[in-house]
């Protein structure tokens, strides 16, 4: 285990100030155009993914995060393949793992348990997703991508759509943003979908934020900087009636990407289902994939500053030829 | 009328809505530490109608009475040193409630997770609301039951 001046855990956006997410996006521009300086620093380090619950993107970009800086990764894939299936706790979990590895990535279905882990661990731990909680790191990734298209975070209106309800990215996106200035977001869901209280009262009331709630995509796009479509999340309902009545209520598709401005950027948590149509990707203006691109790279710095790697002139890129 | 001892040292709890002192006795965990307690159920009250008393005897920075504003806010807390009421206050809303009222989020860690604490958080005080620590599911003003 990697001795560290602070153990410092990341459960929501708003445990990194808007200083340390800057240093944090400028990090990450560095290691994708100067990616020799950073193959090395976690040489001996071992990253444990820690999933509960089905994940593609977010695994292996935690995974392929730290691979590219030197280090290796241990883990499971779901709960079913960890001791939760004999009822093992989080925090039993989390001890023994604390002995393994030097950092560790969770997702779990149930709200909150990351901090269970977080609570109890030696070794620093990321949320990767906790139920229709918060999802931070997909936040970084989101933060960055909003950062390279428009070359700012502030002064913009975003317009979130879909599930906004369960949708734990979107409750990390709006955390985030509201701290630059001059946000004002467009709330596009069906009634039963809408942003729940705690968000509404706590993150945008609180802030003195502008929003206002839609149905229609449509009445919403042409007045948007960015569009944050969302999946409907089947694995959120208890109800399966529910889910499929909700399921399509939004197709976002080239034609409905006539009315959006000519530089309004889509961006997406992925996976998407239904809710943005094929013939949109070669839209210049979609951006999801790019998402997925700066989140890997997100995830390294945020790895990298974690672990305190640029403190130890044993690791940091200057001692290895670089200026890290 | 039924008459009980005045108390050397502790706490007169007063004006607890009638029928609720043995759930006080428990939230206060009164059962766990030594001191003597007299309970009094449905006495008769001007302002309330009826009302419950709870009188504690036990070293005054020995218990914690900081849930009893979450409790119950109209409770009136006297505190006896040397035979006398050297203070009565009513108390405030606990910046935390530990293990009082649970999380009602099915989604909620605190659903599985063997052994975890429920822990609420005041996040607004003007309004009473509480939230889980842990997913974040609110809890409006005082306890209700």
């Amino acid at each position: 285990m990697r001795k560290l001046k602070h153990l410092r855990h990341v459960m929501s956006p708003l445990d990194l100030s808007v200083q340390e997410l800057d240093q944090i996006m400028d990090l990450a521009e560095d290691m994708e155009q100067n990616p020799e300086k950073y193959a090395h620093v976690c040489d001996g380090l071992k990253l444990a993914t820690l999933f509960y619950e089905p994940s593609t993107r977010t695994r292996l970009s935690f995974e392929s995060a730290m691979l590219n800086m030197g280090g290796q990764v241990i883990g499971f894939h779901s709960g079913n393949t960890s001791s939760a299936t004999k009822g093992e706790s989080v925090a039993d979990t989390i001890r023994v793992v604390s002995c393994f590895a030097d950092i560790c990535a969770i997702r779990h279905p149930k709200e909150g348990a990351p901090m269970v882990a977080a609570s109890k661990s030696l070794i620093p731990v990321i949320n990767a997703g906790d139920g229709g909680h918060q999802h931070p790191t997909q936040t970084l990734a989101d933060l960055m991508t909003i950062r390279k298209l428009k070359g700012r975070l502030g002064n913009m209106t975003v317009g979130i759509c879909g599930d906004l309800k369960f949708g734990r990215t979107v409750h990390s996106l709006i955390s985030a943003l509201v701290r630059y200035e001059n946000i004002r977001f467009v709330l596009i869901s069906p009634e039963e979908l809408r942003l729940p209280d705690y968000v509404k009262e706590d993150v945008l009331d609180a802030n003195g934020i502008k929003y206002e709630e839609k149905i229609r995509l449509e009445d919403a796009l042409p007045d948007l900087d960015i569009l944050y479509m969302t999946r409907v999340q089947k694995e959120r309902f208890f109800n399966e009636d529910d889910y499929v009545r909700m399921k399509d209520f939004y197709i976002l598709n080239e034609a409905k990407m006539q009315m959006a401005p000519k530089d309004m950027y889509v961006l997406h948590p992925l996976p998407r289902v239904n809710e943005i149509s094929v013939d949109v990707d070669d839209d210049p203006r979609a951006a999801y994939f790019r998402q997925v691109y700066w989140g890997m790279y997100m995830r390294m710095a945020l790895m990298y500053t974690l672990l305190e790697l640029g403190d130890d002139p044993e690791t940091s890129g200057e001692a290895k030829g670089g200026k890290a | 009328m039924l008459n009980v001892g005045a108390i050397e040292e502790g706490f007169v709890l007063d004006h607890i809505r009638a029928g609720k002192a043995m759930q006080i006795y428990h939230d206060l965990k009164l059962d766990q530490i030594d001191c003597t307690v007299a309970m009094i159920m449905n006495a008769r009250s001007k302002k309330m109608g009826h009302k419950d008393i709870l009188k504690v005897e036990c070293p005054i920075d020995k218990l914690d009475l900081s849930i009893v504003g979450f409790i119950d806010p109209n409770i009136t807390v006297n505190v006896v040193e040397h035979g006398k009421i050297i203070d009565k206050k009513k108390i405030g809303l606990p910046k935390e409630v530990r293990n009082v009222i649970k999380c009602r989020n099915p989604r909620c860690i605190t659903s599985i997770e063997q052994g975890l604490d429920q822990v609420f958080i005041l996040t607004d005080p003007k309004r009473a609301i509480y939230r889980c620590k842990y997913c974040e599911e609110k809890y409006h003003g005082h306890r209700r039951d």
